[in-house]
């Protein structure tokens, strides 16, 4: 029997990037492959080309043994193709049920047949123990259900190749270890999955095999048996990487900003964070460690000014902020990486240069009067892309062409670029490769040790071990401990984030 | 969200079915035949706003309505003179409307230009063709008669409200209601709006992009031709330069408040149609007495208010506008 997959020699040449450089590579009924590599790497490319979504420019692919032609998705689909790509791919004002039966709508006459739409969804969730409401409205859902939806969309045809694309960049850990079971699960049912990934523990724990790409070129493959986390990352960007994170004592100092009793209410209007106090040293990184959705958003956004306050009170430097607006509390002193860097974080339509500015752009030298610098705008773009190594043909392509990871590089440079009293970093390093995850946090640590007050917000419970001074531990909308980093139980940390120890 | 909005329609409907039931009781004469009236302002308003719903519910802007109406119904009124037939008339203009949509999908999903200018493109291509070939003076050898529904136009009000019109206005209501079932009902519907909503997340199931938007559009522009050979053929009966005089943007405006739904933008254009209508009855009446420019004005007054009272609310298909490049996220 031929492989399910067979990638021969593919490249694809964009402007400026080689994104595939005679690419080859195979992959077999009942198997998990990991894709790794950095931002930019070329695995998105590569897994668009294999759903005819874009054309190589040379190469072939093969798929149970026939090549596909360019344009075709409903034919790759038809051959058992399932795909979850990294930007959902759901719409946003339709059902559950509408999402995951477009394309291929089960019929009652000309009309669609709804109760055989639910039916055949409810059944397909018990078969793969993915609980879904089949009227809920995507927008209304968890990133984390948008998700399930995404995977039960692939699994709806009997797939024989499932590509996940970086599927776990979003995902609570709890969400993350339910997603490498149902993994595990449909390659020993035969089903071959190719799974792109940053995050090396989760290769290890499912690959079967890993290909490791790196500049739009194959560097090689190995087995979790083969190789470690080390050699992995070392593959993956081509030096050695350090994955703990070295961190001296901090100084601290004062206190700049300070929370009481603040509450706050979600989207849905419902209190999500209730009274919460905390206080924050300069010269110090204070972890807020949490299950996502346990109020670290609404309760960030409040802190900069994006969410209106009900109660409580925010102090930076002893000065009230109350209900101020976003301008006015970066102008207090605080600087702000955001969850979402599409939503909040970039202007996805400017150049690179002109994010690397936004912070600072009716200031000098950006700025004289009315009138922009353009020479000092580029000059600066210039020297922070070579600094913070983001990968870009120039400062001026738009930031919305950027790769995940470098558009959270722009980010996290602009911020930092101002040094304010106080960093607030919410999930800095989400969907970043192993490299950048090490300069990201590099620089929060010497944002530290330059006497910044810094507010990490993750929900990634090893980065807040690794870098923080203390550790507040966040959940259903309080903060339930503070512990001191130096010897802070992991198991005891968790057990406070699921809501178990008081 | 939803059922709120629901809700308030259906306020809105009582209140204007308790309004209605109440002139009846008093004049019962006027009020039907100023609702009938209504009818007839409403429907090409209807159907042209069928056309915005169904170009922008696949994401494409037309804003070349105008120009669709004006071309159709000119070349109904003279393909139905020169053949002697209303019906080849009526078709050559479904035709007319069909060529116009098709060049606005070429240049806006093929060509990939911007839709707006498209748009205005078709609206000066029709102004100028049918300003040059006007000539005076013609006379149409016939129209589409009022055709009475056997029975259903004996019932007190509504049959003389709705079912004693023309061809061409059971057509127009027969299009309104099957768009309304097709567009949430069937596949079909459910692919076009995901194809206005999020174009790639349609083109990763398989559904064709350019393909849903020019099939889209043609159906579109065969409804502009229905609605000028409405106008031309069983409305009014002649024609003149300007003779559509805004109707296809007013359309636009409909379409946006009845939230981009067929049903919503029937009712929205009976509003208007009311509104005109009436103000007409009371300047015949004498009870107000105003000059008959500020009634010729009301539409277009109406329009603003509406879009006044409305923007902001409403949320328009979010791909909107924009052409789709494949592989794009």
């Amino acid at each position: 029997m031929s492989a399910l997959l067979e990638i021969t020699g593919v490249s694809k040449q964009y402007p400026g990037v080689l994104a595939n450089d005679n690419i080859s590579l195979t992959v077999n009924a009942g198997e998990v492959v990991a894709l790794l590599g950095e931002n930019g790497a070329g695995k998105s490319t590569l897994l668009k080309a294999v759903f005819g979504l874009v054309k190589p420019d040379s190469g072939e692919i093969k798929i149970g043994g026939e090549p596909i032609t360019f344009g075709d998705t409903a034919g790759v689909i038809s051959r058992g193709v399932g795909m979850v790509h990294q930007h959902f791919q759901l719409v946003p004002v339709m059902t559950v049920a509408e999402n995951i039966i477009l394309g291929d709508e089960p019929r009652r006459g000309l009309f669609i047949n709804m109760k055989a739409a639910r039916a055949e969804i409810i059944a397909l969730s018990k078969r793969y123990g993915l609980e879904v409401d089949p009227d809920a409205v995507i927008e209304d859902l968890p990133v984390g259900m948008q998700q399930r939806v995404e995977i039960l969309k692939a699994l709806r045809k009997d797939v024989k190749l499932l590509i996940l694309d970086e599927p776990t960049a979003v995902l609570t850990p709890q969400e993350i270890d339910e997603l490498l079971a149902v993994v595990r699960n449909l390659a020993k049912s035969g089903v071959g999955v190719v799974l792109i990934t940053h995050k090396l523990h989760e290769v290890m724990a499912v690959a079967d095999r890993v290909v490791v790409l790196r500049g739009g070129k194959l560097i090689g493959t190995t087995t979790p048996k083969e190789s470690d986390e080390a050699g992995l990352a070392q593959m993956m960007v081509g030096r050695s990487v350090v994955l703990q994170v070295n961190r001296t004592e901090a100084k601290r100092g004062g206190i700049v900003l300070e929370v009481k009793g603040l509450e706050v209410r979600d989207d849905r209007k419902i209190l999500s964070v209730k009274g919460v106090d905390l206080s924050l040293h300069k010269g110090e990184i204070l972890g807020v460690a949490g299950v996502e959705g346990n109020g670290q958003r609404e309760f960030v956004e409040a802190i900069c000014g994006m969410r209106h306050r009900e109660a409580g009170e925010v102090l930076i430097n002893g000065v009230a902020t109350k209900n101020m607006h976003p301008h006015a509390v970066h102008e207090a002193g605080i600087s702000h990486i955001p969850e979402d860097r599409e939503k909040h974080g970039l202007v996805a339509s400017y150049s690179i240069a002109d994010n690397l500015i936004l912070n600072q752009f009716d200031q000098e030298p950006f700025a004289k009067g009315w009138i922009r610098n353009l020479g000092e705008i580029s000059k600066n773009a210039i020297a922070t892309i070579e600094k913070f190594d983001i990968r870009t043909p120039s400062a001026f392509n738009t930031a919305g062409s950027l790769s995940g990871g470098n558009k959270q590089k722009v980010v996290v440079a602009r911020e930092l670029s101002e040094e304010l009293p106080v960093l607030i970093a919410a999930q800095p390093t989400r969907g970043v490769d192993v490299g950048s995850i090490e300069f990201i946090h590099n620089q929060l640590i010497s944002a530290r040790d330059k006497g910044a007050a810094v507010l990490l917000v993750s929900a990634e419970l090893d980065e807040i071990l690794s870098l923080s001074d203390r550790i507040a531990v966040m959940s259903g909308g309080k903060i339930v401990a503070i512990v001191d980093s130096k010897g802070a139980d992991r198991n005891y940390i968790g057990r406070l984030m699921a809501g178990l120890d008081k | 969200m939803i059922t709120l909005v629901k809700r308030r329609g259906s306020y809105y409907f009582l209140a204007v079915a308790l309004s209605t039931l109440f002139l009846y009781s008093q004049s019962a004469n006027i009020t039907t035949s100023v609702f009938s009236i209504a009818v007839t302002f409403a429907m090409p308003l209807a159907l042209a706003a069928m056309v915005g719903i169904m170009c922008e519910r696949t994401g494409i802007v037309n804003i070349g309505i105008e120009g669709t109406l004006l071309l159709s119904s000119f070349v109904a009124f003279y393909v139905a003179i020169a053949s002697k037939s209303i019906v080849i008339g009526f078709f050559v203009a479904m035709a007319t409307g069909v060529v116009m949509s098709l060049l606005l999908a070429l240049m806006s999903v093929t060509w990939k230009m911007d839709q707006i200018i498209a748009g205005t493109i078709l609206n000066i291509l029709a102004t100028g063709l049918t300003s040059f070939f006007y000539v005076q003076g013609n006379m149409l050898p016939d129209m589409f008669k009022q055709k009475p529904i056997p029975g259903l136009s004996n019932v007190p009000f509504f049959g003389e409200v709705l079912f004693k019109h023309g061809l061409l206005m059971y057509l127009g209501f027969v299009v309104i209601i099957t768009l309304y079932y097709a567009l949430f009902h069937t596949p079909w519907g459910l692919r076009s709006r995901s194809v206005g909503e999020h174009p790639s997340a349609a083109d990763t199931a398989g559904v064709s992009v350019a393909r849903m938007r020019y099939i889209n559009v043609a159906i579109a522009g065969a409804i502009g031709g229905l609605c000028g050979s409405y106008l031309v053929l069983e409305l009014v009966g002649s024609w003149n330069r300007g003779f559509t005089a805004g109707k296809g943007f007013t359309a636009l405006a409909l379409m946006i408040f009845g939230r981009w739904n067929p049903m919503g933008a029937l009712a929205a254009a009976m509003f208007f149609g009311l509104a005109q209508a009436g103000a007409n009855q009371l300047m015949i009446n004498g009870t107000v007495n105003i000059p008959p420019q500020f009634v010729g004005i009301l539409p277009y007054v109406m329009t603003i208010i509406v879009l006044a009272i409305s923007a902001g609310k409403v949320r328009p298909p979010a791909a909107e506008g924009q052409p789709y490049e494949k592989g794009q996220s």
